[in-house]
Parts: structure tokens; C-alpha cells; sequence
């Protein structure tokens, strides 16, 4: 019965979104305020019944329902009730039903904060969501029901995928999707401002915060995926330039150049036609995501189980949100320029760089995606790219994008003058080329171009996001101080430095070894010793698994123990390596055991990760930064 | 021309590249023998291996071939629908138990029940591979003259069996 | 600076920097580009000479030795026609098993032994990788054809 509960509200609520996509519109098109007051109320409808489905859902799951199929595809009896509950969007159908509760929960949050808005622009904002809102709910009732039955019922299920029982997967989807679908804001705000023909530097000041807080969703959450990776299917790596985990990074890629385009609209009036097509961008490419991951077009180790009805779907979809919207923007656009001008010298010209680097990079990731596509088709064989090439071609673009960072940051709005401008930055340039040549030398012992490189860019972005804050700081009294925008850029800057440092630390220091170990033997690595004291047996819950206890130490004192593990799960009969990783702030020790290789050996990896944990402290910090900065007075209004 | 038209003409350019990339599946690849005799084998009984279950047996009468094995978890999903048919008498059913250990595959035939009629024991999975399987669970129709009519890759389900099995059989009994 | 010459900076420097992205992208994609050779047309020598390229197939049961505790190891790949023997030492993926699909990346030696520096085995239990897939499925096609004929110097398995 609740099953059957969970699909009619699904249809329930997408009569509540045809009402919201469709009457606000005309709405707003016939100066009807009576149509356009339907908005508000549908949405709030349609979340309503969405959330219902997505409770009925996890119902299913938390009570075992193995007459649902989906259900019995996925779980299962022994497994814990917390993985039950994240299993509903571990795979296609509950993951497009996750997807459209936060699709539903956004248009609910622009309908409550949007009340000082004009009323026809948020009529035509909120029907542009509920279109979409149409689109995903039609995608999942025709081809991706959650709710069918299974006849007769499973005695018990076929488990839950071992790779996805953990808890970085339980949090880290909802994170991705939060900023996934946030960015259909941005969109909807520009179609909007299409519609009615008139885009301002009040539509940028709405837009901007919506589109930072889904920025700051979406780089969490890729944060916490490579986190995820980095220990549970890794190996030790946190990036594997995966076409899964590309597709989350383009969208973040052109969201990053959609916020600092919007400061520009905001703030002079400019690059008004650019910021918009940035934000359909942002959108669209978040939409080919869904596609490249679900369709099963492109070969991926996460890519969700294949059927082509789905892609195409979602390739019309995709098409007609797309080539909708570009019309629109074809049509409209030519009457948005502005007549405002800049000098060269101005933080315009390093926003306006900023932009076309990462939209390099992002075509860069774009094409390394597509090309085995693209070649397969023009029969030229089967072909991969692998990641030597995304390292390179991704560092084109975004090493001069580094040092222009710490630059752009403290050049004026419209004209700054090159002789203080030029004092400004003598004092971090000697500390970034000083500490960054220190830290690789000192503690690391050596220090080649790249690494140099890398260190200085780190620590001259982290140098000069601090010159805003401490002068604020050390006039403090009497003054206004910094404002929380400029606060919050200065935070997010400061955990892009971070993120360089670790990134460079561990390509060119990180060590890996791996060897065959007896209990007993004793390797050397990066200067620790590994003991093997232990290869025993041990149960879980749902698995049975080898544990190697593994000591560590330097020099003779005692560092820690680490436990890998090789479980086998009982009910798919699959085997998955658990690391052991002693983690402290400055580096990881990595131990993973392979395979029993015969005599009573196993094969060991063993891995030094120095600074690796800057990389996701440092997306942690840009995150907190664009918090900060949605918290700035002008936007609370 | 007006420049801002260059990203629809880009993405105009760009969506008939994913169309036939989709086309291009590789998992849709159909069976080979589709409209042509079933392939010869012979494989001993899963059951009693002094039996052998062959081409022949197939003949006479529309029959489901069904290659399963027991670590495979969408065989576990559609299992229940082949008790289904079986004790509704819809259609015989052939087992191929592919790539598999005996004693596994007996005891799961145990636990969740035979559907049936006879299961040959293909453990050097070269019979699967002669019908083009490529994957388990896969199941292919079977007319009474040995011709394969369809196949299908993945779990079956009542959906499916009525949209795709149902109209074939109906089609191949009319005259 | 005027809005026109605002516009021609901007269309500049995107110009200028797609096109050194262009330059490097192309230069770099040949050497990055890894191919998937069939492992009939590896025993055949259709493969590149001087390049590391990709293999996939089936691992032959029985075939997986290795020395009591040494990482070296070794094993042979089938695509139901060919078999190709490969050598490896190193950590192998959760996934790998005899009788089941893989891909390994790396180069033919002198010996016709292909000598992976990487295994994957980026299939899930049920269905194998579709590079792989698609090549079995070719072979067990062309093996009946030829009704069991000599296809290009392998014996059918």
C-alpha cells in the first residue's frame, strides 16, 4: 500500500508542477496577478507530495519491502538500518527521486526569500522551476518508476552494492545534487530576466547569493567524493579524472566563473549577456551530467545501470531545456550591452580573464570527456585518455589563473593606479617566494621547477588573501571594517592556496611501495617503518574479512597501528579492500592489503600522502567562504 | 551574423554527436543468431550429469533458454519471476548455469526453488558463449523449429515478459 | 578603455587562450591516447610497436600462477579466439578473478608476452566492461559463421 502511496503523490505532485510551471507564466505574461499568485502554493504542493513519495520510499526500504523492486535489488536484510536508508539513492531510480525533492526544496526556498521581488519576476522564476520540475517528475514516472512491484516477493534482497556502504556515500549525493540542481536557480533567474527583456544590477544582487550557496553545495560535495574515492576505492588517489567525476567538476568549473561574472553585473552593469549565458551553462552542464551518468554513453566505474530509453529521455529534455533557453538568449541578448567602460588596470580586466581561463578549463574537461565518444564514432578505435593528459591540459589554464588571483583581488573597480598598486603586493611576493621555496626544501628536502611553482602560487595566494583582513583587523577600532563579501572572498581565496599547497605536496613527495608482508615483516618507507604483527579473521556485520595489524613507527618510536582489511561480503559474493590510514594533519600513512599471494604473504600497498588532507580542508575553506559571503548585509534585505 | 547565436549553433552541432553515441551502445549489441537456428551444445545435467541436455531438447515446442549463475544478483531478482512461470505452466524453461560451482548452484536451486524443466552444468562457459551471451541473467525464446526469436539481457519481469515475450510467441503460433 | 575595444580584448585574449589549449590539447592527446586492441589482432601483430595500448578479455581459468610470496605474477587474457599471456607485478583490483572479464594497460615485450604496469577491472559482478563485452560478442558471432574455421591463426577455445 505504501508503495502505491509513494507513486500517486508522485503524481499528484506533477499536476501541482504543470499548475506552477504553466499559469505564473501567462501570468506574468498577461499581467494577471490572480495566475501568478498560484505560484507560491503549487510549489509548496508539489514539495509537499514530493517529500511524501521520498518518505514512502525510505519507508519501503526501513521496513524491508522486497515486493518493491527496487528495493530488492538494493538491500537487504542484514544490512545496518542506517545503510538501508542511504541505499534509497544509491542507485538510478531513488537518486532521480532525491534529485527531485531538492529540486522542490530550492523552488520552495526561492518562493519564501523571493517576496521582495517583483511579483512578476518571481512568478516567471518560480515557473521556470516548476517546468523543470515537470521534466524531472515525467523523466521518473515514464521510465524510472521507484515504486514497482515485484511479483511475488523477494524472500530477501541482493544487498546493497559493498562500495557504497559506507558513510561518505551516504552524505556525499544529497551534497552534489544540493549543488547540482541549485544552479537551476541561476538559470531560472535568467530566463526570467529574459523574459521580461530587462536585466539590471538588482537581478545580479538576487541571483548572487542563490548561486553561491549552490556553489558552495556543489564543492562539498565533490570534496567529499574525492575524500570517499581517495579511501574506499582509491588506492590512495583523491582525483581519477573519471567522466563520473568530471561531470560534477564542469558544472563547478563554470558555477566558479558564473559568481565572479555576477560580481561584475552586480557591481558595474557589465558583462550582463556573458553572465547570462554562464548561467544557462552552469544548468546545462549539470544536465549533461545526469546524462553522461545515467545513459551508460561513456564508459565509467560509477556509472548507473544502462538503458537507453533513459538516455534518450533525458537527451530530449536536455535538448529542449538547452536549445530553449539559447533562443531566448539569441533573441535577447543583443539589447542587454552596456555602454560603461573600464581600463586595462582594473579588477574588471582580471575578472574577465578569471572567466575565460576557467571556461577553458572547463571545455578542456569537456573534450577529454567526449573524446572517446568522438573518436569511437569516427571509427578511429577505442580509445581512452588518461589522466597524464587531464593533469597537463588542466594546469594551461589554471596556473596563470593562480597568480592572477592574488592580483585581481586588490585591483580597484573601473581604473586603479599602477604605483601604489605595485607597493601593494611587494610584501607577499617576497614572503610567497621565500616560505615557498622553504617549505619543499626544509622539510621535504628537495625542489624542482613544478614544485616551486606550485609552493609559491600556494602561499602568494595565501599571503595576499590576508592583506584585506589584517589591515581591517589592525585598524579595527573606529572603522567599519571589511564587509562580509569581501571577507568571504578573502576566506575562499585563502583555502584555494591551501588546496595548491596540497595538491603540489603530495604529486611531487607522496610515496608509494608495494611489496609482498608475512606477519612479522617489517618495510621501510618514506623513513616509517611498517610492522606486520598480526594476519587474522575477523566477522562483520554482513562480512567476513582478513585484517593485517600493522604498527607503525619512526626511528624506533611508536606512531600508530593501522588495521586494512579484505572483507568479502556475504550476499554478492564480492570482495573489497578497506584501508588502513593513520591520518594527522601534516601527511597519511596508507596501508591496503591486495591478494593472499601463497606461503602466508599478502601483497601490501603502502602509501605516504604528505599534505593530503589540505586538499579537502582547503575546498572546505572555500566553501565557508562563499557562507561567509551570502551573509553580507546587502543580500539580507 | 549575430554572435549570439554562435552557443545554439554550437550546441545544435554538439546534441546529434550524443544522439548517436547512444546508438552506439555497445550493450545493445543483438544476438547474432536472432532468426536462425539455436546453436548446437551439449552439456551434462546440473542435477544428474550422466543426463546431457542438447539442441534437441529444445525442439517441439516454444521453450525459454535461461542462462543463469548464482553470483550473479540480477538472476536472484527475476528467480522469483521463473518460479512464477514455471508453476503457471506459461513455458518450459532451460537453465544454463554459466561459469558456476556445482555445489552453489544446486544449493541456491534448493533454497529458492527450480523452475526448471532441466539445467545444463556449463562451467567452462563455452556454451554460453556460443549464444553470444555476454552476461548473465540472459534469456532467449526458443520456437518449436530451434529458432531463436529473441533475447533478452538482464532481470525479466511480468512487464517485460508481456511487452516483449508475449506478442513473439503469439506471432510465431499464427499461422 | 571604449566598450569596442573592451569587446576586442576580450575576444583577444579568449582567441589567444583556446588556441594555446588547442595546441597543447592536440599535441598532447596523441601521446595520451590509449587504444583498445582486440587480443586476436595483438597475437596477429596489428598493434602499436612503440606505445603502450590496452588489452581486455576474459582471465583463462587456471591460468593465474604465481611464485609463493612474490607480487610477480602471471596469467592469460582470452577473447574466445586468441589468448595472449600476461605479466604483472603489482596489487590487483577487488574485481579480478579467473574466468572473469579484465583490462590491463601496457606493452607487448620482445617475448609476446604483454606486460601490464596497470589491471583494472571496471565491470561490476554481472556485466563486464562494454569494450569488452563488445569484443566477445564479436568473436562468438564470427566463430559460428565461419562454423568453426580458422579465423585469422587462433584455435577457437
Amino acid at each position: 500500500m505504501i508503495p502505491e502511496i509513494g507513486q500517486f503523490a508522485l503524481i499528484l505532485a506533477l499536476s501541482l508542477a504543470l499548475c506552477q510551471g504553466v499559469l505564473p507564466l501567462i501570468g506574468a505574461h498577461r499581467d494577471d496577478a490572480a495566475m501568478m499568485s498560484v505560484a507560491r502554493p503549487a510549489a509548496a504542493g508539489q514539495f509537499l507530495f514530493v517529500a511524501v513519495s521520498f518518505g514512502c520510499l525510505i519507508w519501503a526500504f526501513v521496513t524491508d519491502d522486497f515486493s518493491v523492486l527496487y528495493v530488492a535489488n538494493h538491500s537487504q536484510l542484514a544490512l545496518p538500518t542506517g545503510y538501508k536508508i542511504s541505499a534509497v539513492w544509491s542507485a538510478h531510480e531513488g537518486s532521480l527521486l532525491m534529485w527531485l525533492l531538492i529540486l522542490a526544496a530550492w523552488t520552495i526556498a526561492v518562493a519564501r526569500y523571493s517576496k521582495e521581488l517583483p511579483q512578476k519576476f518571481a512568478a516567471r522564476v518560480i515557473g521556470v522551476l516548476g517546468l523543470l520540475s515537470v521534466g524531472f517528475l515525467l523523466f521518473a514516472l515514464l521510465t524510472s518508476n521507484p515504486f514497482e512491484r515485484l511479483h511475488p516477493a523477494a524472500i530477501d534482497g541482493a544487498d546493497l552494492n559493498p562500495l557504497l556502504q559506507d558513510p561518505g556515500l551516504a552524505i556525499h549525493p544529497p551534497l552534489l545534487y544540493v549543488g547540482y540542481v541549485g544552479f537551476s536557480v541561476a538559470f531560472a533567474f535568467a530566463i526570467a530576466a529574459m523574459l521580461s527583456g530587462d536585466l539590471d544590477q538588482k537581478w545580479a544582487r538576487w541571483t548572487r547569493p542563490w548561486t553561491v550557496i549552490a556553489w558552495l553545495f556543489l564543492t562539498v560535495g565533490i570534496a567529499l567524493g574525492s575524500w570517499w574515492a581517495y579511501y574506499e576505492l582509491g588506492w590512495g588517489g583523491w582525483w581519477f579524472w573519471d567522466p563520473v567525476e568530471n561531470a560534477s567538476f564542469m558544472p563547478w568549473l563554470i558555477g566558479t566563473a558564473l559568481i565572479h561574472s555576477l560580481a561584475v553585473t552586480e557591481r558595474r552593469g557589465l558583462f550582463k549577456s556573458w553572465t547570462l549565458l554562464l548561467a544557462i551553462s552552469a544548468f546545462s552542464l549539470s544536465l549533461l551530467g545526469t546524462f553522461l551518468v545515467r545513459s551508460g554513453i561513456i564508459v565509467s566505474v560509477h556509472a548507473f545501470a544502462t538503458d537507453p530509453t533513459r538516455g534518450y529521455f533525458i537527451l530530449a529534455f536536455l535538448a529542449i531545456v538547452i536549445i530553449g533557453a539559447l533562443i531566448l538568449y539569441a533573441w535577447r541578448a543583443p539589447a542587454l550591452d552596456s555602454a560603461v567602460g573600464f581600463r586595462l588596470l582594473s579588477r574588471e580586466t582580471f575578472l574577465l580573464l578569471n572567466n575565460v581561463l576557467l571556461v577553458v578549463a572547463a571545455t578542456l574537461v569537456l573534450l577529454g570527456t567526449l573524446a572517446p565518444l568522438i573518436v569511437e564514432m569516427l571509427n578511429g578505435g577505442k580509445i581512452s585518455i588518461g589522466p597524464p593528459w587531464f593533469q597537463v591540459a588542466f594546469l594551461v589554464p589554471m596556473l596563470p589563473l593562480i597568480f592572477l588571483l592574488g592580483l585581481g583581488m586588490h585591483t580597484a573597480w573601473r581604473s586603479q593606479d599602477l604605483g601604489p598598486w605595485q607597493r601593494l603586493f611587494r610584501v607577499p611576493a617576497i614572503i610567497a617566494i621565500i616560505v615557498g621555496l622553504i617549505i619543499p626544501l626544509f622539510i621535504y628536502g628537495r625542489v624542482g621547477l613544478l614544485v616551486a611553482v606550485g609552493c609559491i602560487a600556494a602561499v602568494w595566494i595565501v599571503a595576499s588573501s590576508l592583506i584585506q583582513p589584517l589591515r581591517s583587523w589592525r585598524r579595527a577600532e573606529g572603522s567599519a571594517g571589511i564587509s562580509r563579501s569581501a571577507l568571504g572572498m578573502s576566506i575562499a581565496h585563502f583555502g584555494v592556496g591551501f588546496f595548491v599547497l596540497g595538491v603540489t605536496i603530495v604529486s611531487a613527495f607522496g610515496e608509494e611501495s608495494d611489496r609482498a608482508m608475512r606477519a612479522g615483516d617489517t618495510i621501510d618507507v618514506a623513513g616509517f617503518q611498517f610492522e606486520m604483527r598480526e594476519i587474522r579473521d575477523v566477522q562483520g556485520p554482513n562480512y567476513s574479512a582478513v585484517e593485517g595489524v600493522v604498527e607503525i613507527r619512526r626511528d624506533g618510536e611508536y606512531i600508530g597501528t593501522v588495521r586494512p582489511q579484505k572483507r568479502q561480503y556475504l550476499v554478492q559474493q564480492s570482495w573489497m579492500t578497506e584501508a588502513g590510514i593513520h591520518p594527522t594533519w601534516n601527511k597519511d600513512l596508507f596501508v591496503a592489503l591486495g591478494d593472499r599471494i601463497g606461503g602466508g604473504a599478502w601483497s601490501v600497498r603502502i602509501q605516504y600522502k604528505p599534505m593530503i588532507r589540505f586538499i579537502w580542508v582547503g575546498a572546505f575553506i572555500m566553501a565557508l567562504g562563499g557562507l561567509v559571503s551570502v551573509s553580507d548585509r546587502r543580500y539580507r534585505q | 551574423m549575430n554572435r549570439f547565436l554562435l552557443p545554439l549553433v554550437a550546441v545544435v552541432v554538439f546534441i546529434p554527436i550524443l544522439i548517436l553515441g547512444l546508438n552506439t551502445d555497445p550493450r545493445k549489441l543483438p544476438s547474432p543468431y536472432i532468426g536462425k537456428p539455436a546453436p548446437q551444445f551439449e552439456l551434462p545435467g546440473l542435477k544428474d550429469p550422466s543426463i546431457t541436455v542438447t539442441t534437441a531438447s529444445l525442439e517441439g515446442r516454444m521453450t525459454l533458454v535461461n542462462i543463469w549463475a548464482t553470483w550473479c544478483v540480477g538472476c536472484r531478482a527475476e528467480h522469483q519471476y521463473l518460479m512464477q512461470l514455471a508453476q503457471q505452466g506459461t513455458i518450459p524453461i532451460y537453465g544454463i548455469n554459466w561459469r558456476d560451482s556445482r555445489t552453489q548452484a544446486l544449493s541456491w536451486l534448493e533454497q529458492l526453488g527450480d523452475p526448471y524443466v532441466v539445467s545444463g552444468f556449463d562451467a567452462d562457459a563455452r556454451v554460453g558463449i556460443d549464444w553470444g551471451a555476454y552476461g548473465a541473467p540472459e534469456s532467449f525464446l526458443v520456437n518449436p523449429q530451434g529458432i531463436v526469436l529473441y533475447r533478452f539481457a538482464g532481470p525479466l519481469n511480468q512487464a517485460i515478459w508481456e511487452r516483449e515475450f508475449q506478442p513473439r510467441i503469439l506471432e510465431d503460433a499464427a499461422p | 578603455m571604449k566598450p569596442r575595444q573592451q569587446r576586442m580584448l576580450a575576444v583577444g585574449l579568449a582567441a589567444l587562450g583556446i588556441a594555446i589549449a588547442a595546441a597543447l590539447t592536440l599535441q598532447a592527446f596523441k601521446d595520451n591516447m590509449m587504444f583498445f586492441i582486440d587480443i586476436s589482432e595483438v597475437v596477429a601483430g596489428n598493434h602499436p610497436a612503440e606505445r603502450a595500448f590496452r588489452i581486455g578479455g576474459l582471465v583463462v581459468d587456471g591460468s593465474v600462477q604465481r611464485q609463493d610470496g612474490s607480487l610477480e605474477m602471471s596469467f592469460r587474457v582470452t577473447d574466445l579466439r586468441c589468448e595472449l599471456g600476461v605479466r604483472y607485478s603489482g596489487l590487483l583490483p577487488d574485481l579480478f578473478r579467473e574466468g572473469k572479464g579484465v583490462v590491463a594497460h601496457g606493452r607487448l615485450a620482445d617475448d609476446g608476452i604483454f606486460v601490464a604496469d596497470k589491471i583494472l577491472a571496471k565491470h561490476d559482478e554481472n556485466y563486464m566492461s562494454p569494450e569488452v563485452a563488445a569484443s566477445l560478442a564479436a568473436n562468438a558471432a564470427t566463430e559460428t559463421e565461419s562454423a568453426g574455421m580458422n579465423v585469422s591463426g587462433c584455435e577457437p577455445v
